[in-house]
């Protein structure tokens, strides 16, 4: 019964959205733009997802094709509709049987056979074609309820979820989430799948790399990705630029965009599973039909009203990662001993083979974690959170010392500074998904990081690097386009200086206090020694008591000096380093403007060239001259497509820093006042239990 | 400057005190009537001086008047202990310990270097600076003032001494006394005075005593003395430290102002609030440092002081009995080779009668020493407790509610 109702609702959804797509186009581009800002909060894991089910389900709800054409064809018959229909269909072809695949496995061939004439009735058959059912039923249940047939191992817990969630809300964060997560992970541990894996990373590669099929799509992506940005806080976007977008997302090629060049094979893997994915979900969903279609449709089918803000919150609350670093290990002797930290993560997440998993590892692992990530991430104007710096002063008296209270002291506070660290780097939602992070949490046997083992060969020369960089930062003058980017920059460099300030201050208080902690305890034995030499007798009970109140306040006032220090303090280090990690950021920016910059500057002159030897007259050198402004025409294209992107994400990352910062701020300062307010409570405990004894002095 | 002061010393030392005008008169043995009642009504601080104004209420025949005034200086307050100090007819007296000199010199410098570095701060870094050292000058003054009430009220409050004639002149001339610090040959004479005492003292503390009680406070006094100074010194430490974190709270207050005004969003806010929080609580905890050092410091720096008085009272009664005990001994020798015996017997008297006069008021002082020291123990250690829970229970109701504002917001 269900299933006969799934498609007769589905249709009824989604007829209308989608005939305003052909008319108005407002829906859509209301529907569309949210993913959108998905894409741009969330990068990968959500990228894939949102749109493409988008995409997927109202198309296929459609009975009449020409939408759904739209849709897919505006972007592509700008170039080819060929690296679309790739991405959709050639995987289909490979990995799947079935009426359905067939179908679509037809244009498909169409499509790459005449990849340069934007042919759009194949697909246009396809749909039309295809009877209704078929065609709505398999998509409608790939889209939603895949992940926990083919991936998981309890289905019925996936499925659950759609359904006990009625609102549209939960709906998508359901399906954002979690199968989202799904769609990455699983495949690369699980075995079964392999075979197709390959298929698609064959299929694939050439999206990823060859200029064909990614040029266009990048092109569209990089005209409009400035509009996206900009606008961003605008809900409602053009109808082209969403279209194009969630395209190009549907491609996976959306992402290879933002990520870095470096990682783009990385991402390739990524974006290869969610495609491939949705294949296998396909099949897997066709035979189990679906209960949960509904919900599923109608979730898709709304437009998503919510704001970047109000999905980022979402995601933060459902984040399932918990990761704890306990038991700091003294291993080895003498100056080659370190420290070996547990590290626990407790996880819901799909993406990682368990639920829960330790891992032992040592500081310089936590700086070479920093040290792939920031390479890869950096460059894109992305903030990577630093770890704490290497103390040799503390590390020396752990390796050197006996169990003193200083170098137990150092420990803690390195534990806990490598466990934010650790936190900090996970929350990011474009770092967790990073290789690296995933194998520093999860693998047995890390290869040992290099050059963070000493300060020696490699941190020289990122002094050296650093110093050029100040160099060049004074050299650069940029004439700001983007106020924004300006004043912020002053903020940042304005905070910093009171962080700076605030965090000298609270160091000079955990100095005082722990100094009147002393003082008390001394004064408590000189209280003590008075009390007994004191001769009368309710006197000297009285000091006696008094002495022992003194030395409960000298506890007091240790630990209030260990919260000062850990709740406080701490942060404000964290943050300060965190800003030049900011910093950082705007620096790159600075740096891809200024490539941009040089390469215009170049062109310039190649002109020039060329119009010398045109007035010279000098034909045989002209082609070259012509070759060479194409070339760098491109170049500075692509550098300020560089620097558009970097802008975008610099601009995202520190929305996103400063509100994290925020939160941050709150919570921790909220917790060291809370400690204050104990402090104070067994203060008043304290003294009144003294007072009766001071009142029978007599 | 001029720091004038009203009669409200409120948060003056009052310990011992209440042997004249407060309720909890322990001290039955000395007189608490209103025949003599001397207080310091008002203070002037000039460049290198301090004027008291002594006010004086008397009910006693030798006065011309009831009540009356007159301006003296610190000098003269020591020109006054001294005379009781050199007078014989006090040997057997504990002598009320001279009042501390004013020490602004500290205070000064800092509001000196303060002007210097005007023009590195900002106005408000400036203000707040400039109040923060008036009002440490404001408590140092009224420490002064306090200290210098309480050796009057000590005099007026004991049975001998408030007869003193030179007691009399200090509170009644109403000229300047024209007494002089002492001169360097003085100085001198006085430091080898001291030598001579405290090797004598060795001397003396090292003969068996016959009284057990005096044995007794012997003992007592040497150790209270080198404990109490010992507590001194680590509570004016620990004090030392607690107004140092108070002023760092004070600085961090500050700069989260700063960090809160440099813009108008939400973590903004966060930073005003917790800054103005700290701004409080601050305030609080110099309170509690200063009350500490008021209830605490001042109470053993005056045992301090009071117990070297005894000692120093001991060490006149054992030089005494050491003197009669060699006039005895004289005697023997004397009566022996029969020669000079009446001039070795009337020595031998007057030692007696002296030690004996000694012992006679030496024993009455320090058990009223002993009465007096309790009850200003009690009195200030209920009140410590008092204000620690005042000043405890302020902070948390500062923080609670703070917290509730914070935790509301987010």
């Amino acid at each position: 019964m269900l299933f006969l109702d799934n498609p007769l609702e589905i249709k009824m959804d989604h007829s209308l959205p989608a005939s305003d797509i052909a008319s108005s186009t407002k829906p859509l581009s209301e529907a569309s733009s949210a993913p959108v800002m998905d894409i741009l909060s969330e990068p990968a894991s959500e990228a894939f997802s949102a749109p493409m089910m988008n995409l997927l389900m109202e198309p296929a709800s459609e009975t009449s094709s020409a939408p759904m054409v739209d849709l897919l064809m505006e972007p592509a018959s700008e170039t080819s509709s060929a690296p679309m229909m790739n991405l959709f269909m050639e995987p289909a072809s490979e990995a799947s049987s079935g009426p359905m695949v067939d179908l679509l496995m037809d244009p498909a061939s169409d499509d790459l056979k005449e990849p340069p004439k934007p042919d759009i009735n194949p697909l246009a058959d396809i749909i039309n074609d295809a009877p209704l059912s078929e065609v709505k039923t398999p998509v409608a249940a790939m889209t939603q309820e895949p992940p926990s047939d083919l991936f998981d191992d309890e289905p019925s817990e996936l499925f659950a979820e759609p359904r006990q969630s009625n609102t549209a809300k939960q709906q998508q964060t359901s399906i954002f989430d979690e199968p989202d997560e799904d769609l990455f992970s699983e495949p690369l541990g699980e075995a079964l799948k392999k075979p197709q894996n390959d298929v698609f990373k064959e299929a694939l590669a050439p999206v990823a790399k060859a200029s064909n099929v990614c040029g266009p799509l990048s092109d569209n992506y990089n005209e409009d990705p400035t509009d996206i940005f900009t606008e961003e806080a605008i809900t409602t976007l053009p109808s082209a630029v969403s279209t194009v977008s969630v395209n190009s997302k549907t491609n996976g090629v959306h992402s290879d965009e933002e990520e870095p060049d470096i990682f783009a094979e990385a991402t390739v893997e990524l974006s290869l599973d969610s495609p491939r994915n949705d294949r296998k979900k396909k099949e897997a969903a066709k035979p189990s039909a679906s209960a949960s279609a509904p919900s599923v449709s109608a979730s898709a089918s709304k437009p998503q009203p919510k704001t970047l803000e109000e999905l980022d919150e979402e995601i933060e609350d459902k984040f399932e990662l918990n990761i704890s670093i306990t038991n700091p290990e003294k291993v080895g002797d003498g100056m080659n001993a370190y420290m070996a930290y547990k590290v626990s993560t407790q996880t819901t997440l799909p993406m990682f083979r368990s639920k829960t998993f330790t891992v032992r590892r040592r500081f310089s692992d936590f700086l070479g974690l920093y040290e792939k990530l920031s390479d890869k991430h950096t460059l894109n104007g992305y903030i990577v959170p630093p770890p704490p710096e290497k103390s040799i002063m503390g590390m020396t008296k752990v390796k050197v010392g006996k169990e003193d209270n200083s170098s137990a002291e150092f420990v803690e506070r390195r534990r806990a500074a490598l466990e934010r660290y650790l936190q900090r780097v996970v929350f990011h939602p474009s770092l967790l998904q990073d290789p690296d992070v995933r194998e520093f949490l999860e693998r047995d046997d890390m290869p040992r990081a290099h050059n963070t083992q000493a300060l020696s060969g490699a941190g020289f020369l990122k002094m050296i690097n650093r110093a050029t960089d100040s160099l060049s930062k004074m050299t650069i003058k940029m004439n700001e386009s983007d106020v924004w980017f300006e004043e912020k920059l002053q903020e940042v460099e304005a905070e910093d200086q009171q962080l700076r300030k605030l965090h000298i201050m609270v160091d000079s208080l955990v100095g005082h206090r722990k100094e009147l902690s002393v003082n008390t305890g001394g004064f408590a034995k000189s209280v003590a020694m008075l009390g007994s030499s004191e001769d009368n007798t309710a006197l000297s009970r009285a000091l006696s008591q008094l002495a022992e109140v003194e030395d409960k306040m000298e506890q007091l006032h240790q630990e209030q000096a260990a919260s000062d220090s850990f709740c406080f303090a701490e942060l404000l280090a964290d943050y300060i380093r965190l800003l030049g990690s900011v910093r950082a950021s705007f620096d790159q920016r600075m740096k891809t403007w200024q490539r941009w910059q040089d390469a215009q500057n170049m062109l310039q002159k190649k002109r020039e060239t060329e119009a010398k030897l045109l007035w010279a007259n000098k034909p045989d050198k002209l082609q070259q001259a012509k070759d060479d402004i194409t070339e760098w025409e491109a170049k500075v294209t692509q550098y300020e497509r560089d620097f558009d992107r970097v802008s975008a994400t610099v601009r995202k990352e520190v929305l996103r820093f400063e509100k994290e910062k925020a939160r941050d701020f709150k919570k921790q300062i909220i917790k060291y006042l809370e400690s204050l307010l104990q402090s104070q409570q067994q203060l008043i405990k304290y003294w009144e239990a003294f007072l009766p004894e001071a009142k029978a002095i007599a | 400057m001029h720091v004038v002061l009203c009669q409200g010393l409120d948060d003056g030392p009052d310990f011992l005190s209440e042997e004249d005008r407060g309720p909890r008169a322990v001290n039955v043995d000395l007189q608490t009537d209103a025949t003599l009642q001397v207080d310091i009504s008002d203070a002037l601080s000039e460049r290198d001086k301090v004027k008291f104004t002594v006010h004086t209420k008397s009910t006693l025949p030798n006065f011309k008047q009831n009540e009356f005034s007159v301006v003296r200086q610190h000098e003269e307050f020591i020109w006054l202990h001294d005379s009781f100090v050199e007078n014989e007819e006090y040997a057997g007296y504990i002598i009320p310990p001279a009042p501390p000199r004013p020490d602004f010199d500290a205070s000064r410098e800092k509001l000196q270097k303060l002007g210097e570095g005007e023009g590195s701060m900002t106005k408000e870094e400036f203000t707040k600076m400039k109040q923060e050292l008036e009002a440490e000058y404001l408590a140092i003054f009224k420490k002064t003032v306090a200290m210098h009430e309480v050796f009057l009220c000590r005099v007026a409050a004991h049975p001998v001494l408030r007869k003193d004639l030179n007691f009399h002149v200090f509170l009644e001339y109403n000229q300047d006394l024209s007494v002089r610090g002492k001169n360097k040959r003085e100085k001198m004479e006085d430091f080898f005075k001291n030598v001579v005492k405290s090797a004598d003292g060795v001397l003396v503390a090292g003969v068996k005593d016959v009284d057990d009680f005096f044995e007794h406070e012997k003992t007592f006094l040497l150790e209270y003395h080198n404990r109490v100074k010992d507590a001194s010194a680590k509570s004016d430490r620990m004090i030392r430290s607690h107004k140092s974190a108070a002023d760092d709270i004070n600085r961090i207050a500050s700069t989260l102002y700063t960090l809160g005004t440099q813009d108008s969003t939400d973590v903004c806010k966060f930073f005003l609030k917790v800054s103005e929080l700290f701004e409080k609580t601050r305030k609080i905890e110099a309170r509690v440092a200063a009350d500490e050092d008021l209830k605490l410091a001042d109470l053993l720096k005056y045992y301090l002081r009071e117990s070297q008085a005894a000692k120093d009272l001991l060490y006149r009664r054992g030089r005494a009995l050491v003197d009669y005990e060699n006039a005895n001994k004289a005697l023997d020798r004397a009566r022996a080779k029969n020669k000079d015996v009446l001039q070795a017997e009337t020595s031998q008297q007057v030692c007696c009668q002296k030690f004996e006069k000694i012992s006679e008021s030496a024993k009455q002082e320090l058990i009223d020493f002993k009465t007096r020291r309790v009850a200003a123990f009690r009195k200030n250690l209920v009140e410590l407790a008092e204000l620690e829970l005042k000043h405890a229970k302020g902070n948390l109701q500062l923080l609670q509610s703070c917290l509730g504002v914070l935790k509301g917001d987010t």
